[in-house]
C-alpha cells in the first residue's frame, strides 16, 4: 500500500474514536506545547536582559578598585584608595592601551538634593564630559558637562529626568535654576532625557556633576570609585583589558604574582554569565518537557496496544487477504506517527498561542524560533515511531488463524 | 502425482497431518488426508465439530502449514513456505469468504474490494476498474461508496465474494459463508456460488449444514481427522 493511502486509513481509524484519540494525544500536546513555550519565553527573556546589558554598552570596561580575590569590594570604591583620575588619563593618553576611545573617571554619592523646599534622594555621580558619549546621555534641555567644567571645578549639575520632575514639577524648565547638593549650591545646566531603568542603575534618578568637583567639594578625596573605558571594537575588548591590566599593574607597582589592587569588568562578562544561567534554566525546563513527552509516549504505546488487541480480528482478515508482516507493521506504525504528529501540531499551535499571550502580559519580546518547531515535529514523529514500534510489531507477528479465531 | 483426466489437479493434498501442541498435550487434528481438487470443482467439506474441518480449511487456505505431508497448489509444494510466502499465496491464489467479520469496519465497500489489489501492488486505475467489475458481478456497484457497516448481511457476503474474485484466484474458499444468514438469503448466496462455479471458478465450501452442502457437486465427509467419504453429490441440481 502507498503512504498516502496508509495515512488516510490511519486518519480514518483515529477519527472513529475522537475522544480516545484526543486523550491519547494529550501527553504529546502538553509536552510539545511546553517545549515551544519554554523556548519562546526563554528567548524573549534572554533578549530583554541582553538588551538591558547592551544598553549599558557592549564595548564598555569598568575598572574598579580592589581585587576580586580579596573578596567583593564594599560598594564602589570600598577602602582601596589607589585608583585615581591619572590612571584614566594614562589609559587614554599613554598610547599603551589599544582600541580605546573614551574614558571617564567616576565617583558616586547617594545624597539629598534640594530645590525650593523640596528634597529628593538621588545618586550624585561625578563624571567627566566624556560620560555623555560613554552612556549615550540624550539631553532634554540645556547642555551636558564640559571639560571646562571639569578643569574649573565648576558647581554645575545635570539632572536625571525623574529628579527634574520631582524637584521642579512636570514641564518645568530647571536650566539656570539653583539646587542644593549636600548644602552646597549648584547651577542646573541641563536635564537628561528619560532613559528607563536598567538592573545596574537608574540614570533617571541620577544627578551628574563634574568628577573634579565631586572629589574635592563633596567627598574630599583624591581617588575615584571607578574608571569607565569605552573600547572602539567590541571584538578586541580582551586585548584592551589585558593592556589596561599591564599598564595599571605597572603604575600601581604590583609585583608579578601579587594580587592587583584593581579589577576589570566588562559587559561581555555579564552576558557570558547570563548565557550560563539561561542555558542551565533551559536545560532544566527541557528536562521537564522531556519527561512530559516520555509520559505522553507511554500513553501512546498503551493505547496502541489496546488498539491492536481490539482490532485482532481485523488484522486476521487483512492477513487472510494477503497482508504481509511488513504491511501490518507499517500500517500501525503510521497510525501512531499520525497520532503523535497531529498531537504535536496541536501542541505547536497551543505553545505559540500561550507564548504570545504571556509575552504580551509580562511585556517581553515575542520570539518563535523556527528551529524549535522543527524540533517539536521531529520529536513527535520520533515518539510515534519509538513508542509505536512495539505495538505495531505485536500486530505484525499475530498468527492469522489465532487472529481470525479471536473473539 | 496422480493424473486425472489428463489434467493436474489444481490442489493435491498428500498425507497431510496436523498436530497441535499445547504445553505437554498433543492433539492430532488431521491424521493423514489425501485429496485432489480439479479446476472447475465445487467441493463441500463436511463433518461434525472436532472432525478436523477447520484445520483442513486453514491448511487449504494457506493460513497454516501442515505438520507433515505435502500440499501442491497448481503443482507447487507450498507446505514448507514461510509466513510471508504464504501471505502472497493467500493474496493471489485464494479468495476467502468467511462466516463473519468479512469486511473492514469504517471502510467503504469499494475500499474493501480494492484492498487485496493494494497488497499485490496493482496500480490505482486498474484497481478501480477491477473492483467495479467485481462489484457489478455481485450486483452491488451502486453500494460501492457505502460504509461496510451500513449494508445488509446478504450484501456483506456478496461484497466478500466480489473481493474473493478480484484477484482472479485459483480457488474460492468459503468457510460457513451462510452461517449468519436467514435461510432465504443463504439460498440466494448459494445460488450465486453455483453460478460462479458454472462460470468456471473452483469453489471449496466448508459447512456442517446438509442443505448448504447440497449445492456442491462433490461432498467430502471428515471424521476424527480422516476422510470418511468422498462422493459425487447425487442431489446436485442447478437452480
Amino acid at each position: 500500500m502507498s503512504y498516502p493511502e496508509l495515512v488516510t486509513s490511519a486518519l480514518t481509524a483515529l477519527k472513529s474514536n475522537v475522544l480516545r484519540t484526543l486523550l491519547t494525544m494529550l501527553g504529546i500536546i502538553i509536552g510539545i506545547a511546553a517545549v515551544i513555550l519554554i523556548v519562546s519565553l526563554g528567548a524573549g527573556a534572554t533578549q530583554t536582559i541582553t538588551n538591558q546589558i547592551s544598553s549599558f554598552g557592549t564595548n564598555l570596561i569598568v575598572v574598579i578598585p580592589g581585587s576580586l580575590s580579596q573578596g567583593p569590594p564594599s560598594g564602589l570604591g570600598g577602602s582601596v584608595k589607589t585608583l585615581t583620575p591619572e590612571d584614566g588619563e594614562a589609559i587614554l593618553g599613554s598610547g599603551r592601551v589599544v582600541n580605546v576611545e573614551v574614558v571617564s573617571p567616576m565617583v558616586t554619592k547617594p545624597t539629598k538634593v534640594v530645590a525650593g523646599g523640596v528634597d529628593v534622594s538621588a545618586t550624585v555621580q561625578g563624571v567627566a564630559a566624556s560620560y555623555q558619549i560613554l552612556q549615550s546621555v540624550d539631553m532634554a534641555q540645556g547642555e551636558f558637562l564640559t571639560e571646562d567644567h571639569e578643569q574649573g571645578l565648576s558647581r554645575v549639575a545635570v539632572l536625571g529626568a525623574d529628579i527634574a520632575v520631582d524637584l521642579f514639577g512636570e514641564g518645568a524648565e530647571p536650566v539656570g535654576k539653583s539646587v542644593k547638593i549636600d548644602n552646597r549650591s549648584f547651577r542646573v545646566i541641563g536635564v537628561a532625557a528619560p532613559k528607563g531603568g536598567s538592573p545596574l542603575a537608574n540614570p533617571d534618578e541620577s544627578v551628574y556633576i563634574p568628577y573634579t568637583t565631586a572629589m574635592k567639594v563633596l567627598l574630599g578625596q583624591n581617588h575615584v570609585q571607578a574608571i569607565m573605558v569605552q573600547a572602539v571594537d567590541p571584538k578586541l575588548i580582551d586585548q584592551t583589558m589585558e593592556d589596561i591590566n599591564t599598564l595599571l599593574s605597572e603604575r600601581h607597582k604590583i609585583a608579578d604574582g601579587d594580587d592587583p589592587d584593581f579589577s576589570l569588568r566588562s559587559s561581555k562578562d555579564a552576558l557570558a554569565t547570563l548565557d550560563t544561567v539561561t542555558g542551565l534554566l533551559t536545560a532544566l525546563l527541557a528536562g521537564i518537557a522531556g519527561i512530559s513527552l516520555l509520559v505522553g509516549g507511554i500513553g501512546i504505546m498503551n493505547i496502541m496496544l489496546v488498539t491492536v488487541t481490539e482490532r485482532t480480528k481485523e488484522i486476521g482478515l487483512l492477513k487472510a487477504i494477503g497482508a504481509k508482516r511488513r504491511d501490518i507493521l507499517t500500517q500501525f506504525l503510521i497510525e501512531s506517527v499520525v497520532l503523535t504528529l497531529v498531537g504535536g501540531s496541536i501542541g505547536i499551535v497551543l505553545g505559540i498561542s500561550l507564548a504570545y499571550v504571556i509575552t504580551q502580559v509580562v511585556n517581553i519580546p515575542f520570539i518563535v524560533q523556527v528551529s524549535s518547531i522543527f524540533l517539536a515535529v521531529g520529536v513527535s514523529a520520533g515518539v510515534g515511531i519509538g513508542f509505536g514500534f512495539y505495538p505495531a510489531q505485536r500486530a505484525a507477528k499475530l498468527s492469522p488463524i489465532e487472529a481470525l479465531r479471536y473473539e | 502425482m496422480t493424473q486425472t483426466n489428463g489434467h493436474s489437479p489444481i490442489i493435491a493434498l498428500r498425507d497431510i497431518t496436523k498436530t497441535y501442541i499445547t504445553g505437554t498435550n498433543e492433539y492430532q487434528a488431521l491424521k493423514g488426508i489425501s485429496l485432489d481438487i480439479h479446476e472447475g470443482d465445487f467441493v463441500a467439506i463436511m463433518g461434525p465439530s472436532g472432525s478436523g474441518k477447520s484445520t483442513i480449511m486453514h491448511i487449504l487456505g494457506a493460513l497454516d502449514s501442515p505438520t507433515s505431508g505435502q500440499y501442491f497448489l497448481k503443482g507447487k509444494d507450498i507446505s514448507t513456505y514461510n509466513e510471508d510466502e504464504l501471505a502472497e499465496i493467500r493474496n493471489r491464489e485464494i479468495g476467502f469468504v468467511f462466516q463473519a467479520f468479512n469486511l473492514l469496519p469504517r471502510t467503504t465497500v469499494f475500499k474493501n474490494v480494492e484492498r487485496p489489489m493494494m497488497y499485490a501492488g496493482i496500480p490505482p486505475s486498474e484497481r478501480e476498474k477491477r473492483a467495479m467489475d467485481a462489484l457489478k458481478l455481485v450486483h452491488l456497484e451502486e453500494k460501492a461508496q457505502n460504509l461496510s457497516n451500513h449494508i445488509s448481511g446478504g450484501q456483506i457476503q456478496r461484497v466478500a465474494i466480489a473481493r474473493a474474485l478480484v484477484m482472479n484466484p485459483a480457488i474460492i474458499l468459503a468457510d460457513e459463508p451462510t452461517g449468519n444468514l436467514d435461510s432465504k438469503t443463504a439460498h440466494e448466496i448459494m445460488d450465486f456460488f453455483q453460478k460462479l462455479n458454472q462460470d468456471g471458478h473452483t469453489i471449496i465450501l466448508i459447512t456442517h449444514e446438509h442443505d448448504i452442502a447440497a449445492f456442491a457437486k462433490r461432498i467430502v465427509m471428515l471424521k476424527d481427522g480422516l476422510i470418511l467419504s468422498d462422493k459425487e453429490n447425487k442431489q446436485y441440481v442447478v437452480s
